[in-house]
């Protein structure tokens, strides 16, 4: 497994690890958590829930214009058709990148994000560095994902301050005429449904 | 409150480091451990997001800014199991448990897991009354600096937007955090354009959204 600790970021990991697994075996042992319990926990976001599911969302949206239409009216009721929803994701908003209009999601005060649609959120989405530039100098931290946007463009930043979650529908890219939804989802990166990169082209 | 946590235009911290899309979540095992736990534990139905949050930035700044993530977490789940009394303070300091489990705490089984994650814990709620704003309305951010928990960010407080998404009635962070009571108000999507934040000098073409509750607006 590569290590991806960052230099900046420090690290505990000896004495974090006692007092991580005494405090489980307390729970244990007390009988109010099992441990297949957090196996299980674990398991879903390792397995089952993550960018995966907002890709299969956002490439149904580029080729069945009823469900877009859904999905902007109401993504959580949308997401649910396709059996999307539930912790960290309760009421979810769809926002549309377009000519001239690009959206970049950030939480300033924590790290609120649609754990449903996309997973855990990745290491620098929760950074101070993101949560404090992504509101004042959207496009340096753009630049920073190498994602370069014309001048004029407008850049709409959603700073999740409640339960409502936001998901990017990045823009379909071009030279993919004919394309169908499974093969389109694998174009739609995380990143993307983030807004800090666009979706991938097609190679 | 007024904390480190409210990060939203604070300057220094460096450049972003954007990671491999497919890198792993944990650099270590106690993180993998620290969030299977927190969640675990947040579904013994104890306490809200709400206070969960507060407990995470009710720390000293100094603390707060060089902590990594999970620890915070885990400094917040130990504090938040212990004010509930579902784990003695000796029994953390022990480092294991000095006395059987009291009736009708848990268990957290794999099938609450799935239906926990699958059902979350939507905040909406039934309207208190009419809305007092509406989409396209000029509102102005009070300027306001409460000690407990709001979800607020300074950056906003002062400042006119637009209300662009009326969402309906949801708990109310400020007095939920604090065991209070959940009264829900309207929340609204308010749009800041960046000149309005951050000055003249700033990038024309950024806007800015919180989602702001209605306490936390007044008429422009």
């Amino acid at each position: 497994m590569a290590d991806t600790r960052h230099d900046h970021e420090p690290s505990e990991l000896g004495p974090m690890d006692v007092r991580v697994r005494a405090l489980e075996s307390i729970l244990v042992d007390k009988g109010y958590v099992e441990p297949a319990a957090l196996d299980e926990i674990v398991e879903a976001y390792e397995t089952r829930i993550g960018p995966h599911l907002g890709a299969q969302a956002v490439a149904r949206a580029w080729t069945d214009p009823e469900f877009d239409a859904r999905l902007t009216a109401d993504a959580t009721s949308a997401l649910a058709e396709m059996d999307i929803g539930g912790r960290q994701s309760e009421h979810v908003v769809a926002v549309h990148n377009a000519a001239g209009v690009h959206n970049l999601v950030v939480c300033t005060l924590c790290s609120c994000y649609p754990w449903a649609v996309l997973g855990i959120p990745p290491a620098w989405y929760k950074s101070s560095a993101y949560r404090s530039r992504a509101v004042l100098e959207p496009r340096a931290v753009l630049a920073e994902f190498g994602t370069e946007l014309p001048p004029e463009t407008r850049i709409r930043v959603w700073d999740s301050t409640a339960e409502v979650r936001y998901l990017v529908v990045p823009r379909r890219p071009e030279g993919t005429d004919g394309w169908d939804a499974a093969r389109l989802s694998t174009l739609v990166s995380r990143d993307s449904m983030v807004g800090v990169r666009e979706a991938n082209a097609p190679a | 409150m007024n904390g480190a946590h409210d990060l939203g235009g604070t300057m220094g911290f460096g450049p972003v480091v954007p990671e491999a899309q497919d890198a792993p979540h944990y650099r270590g095992d106690w993180e993998r451990r620290t969030m299977a736990l927190t969640l675990a534990c947040a579904m013994l139905g104890r306490w809200s997001i709400d206070e969960s949050r507060h407990v995470r930035e009710d720390r000293p700044p100094a603390l707060y800014l060089t902590s990594p993530y999970y620890r915070i977490w885990f400094d917040a789940l130990e504090a938040l199991l212990v004010g509930h009394g579902i784990v003695g303070d000796d029994e953390v300091e022990a480092g294991r448990s000095l006395r059987s489990g009291e009736a009708g705490i848990g268990p957290v089984s794999p099938d609450r897991v799935t239906t926990a994650l699958r059902r979350g814990a939507p905040a909406d709620r039934e309207p208190p009354g009419p809305a007092a704003f509406e989409v396209g309305q000029a509102v102005r951010a009070r300027n306001v600096h409460p000690t407990g928990h709001t979800r607020l960010p300074r950056y906003v407080r002062g400042r006119v937007g637009v209300v662009e998404i009326v969402h309906g009635a949801h708990v109310l962070p400020d007095r939920n955090a604090h065991r209070l009571g959940e009264d829900p108000e309207w929340l609204y999507t308010v749009r800041f354009d960046g000149h309005e934040l951050w000055g003249a000098d700033s990038d024309p073409t950024t806007e800015v959204s919180v989602d702001a509750w209605e306490s936390y607006l007044e008429p422009a």
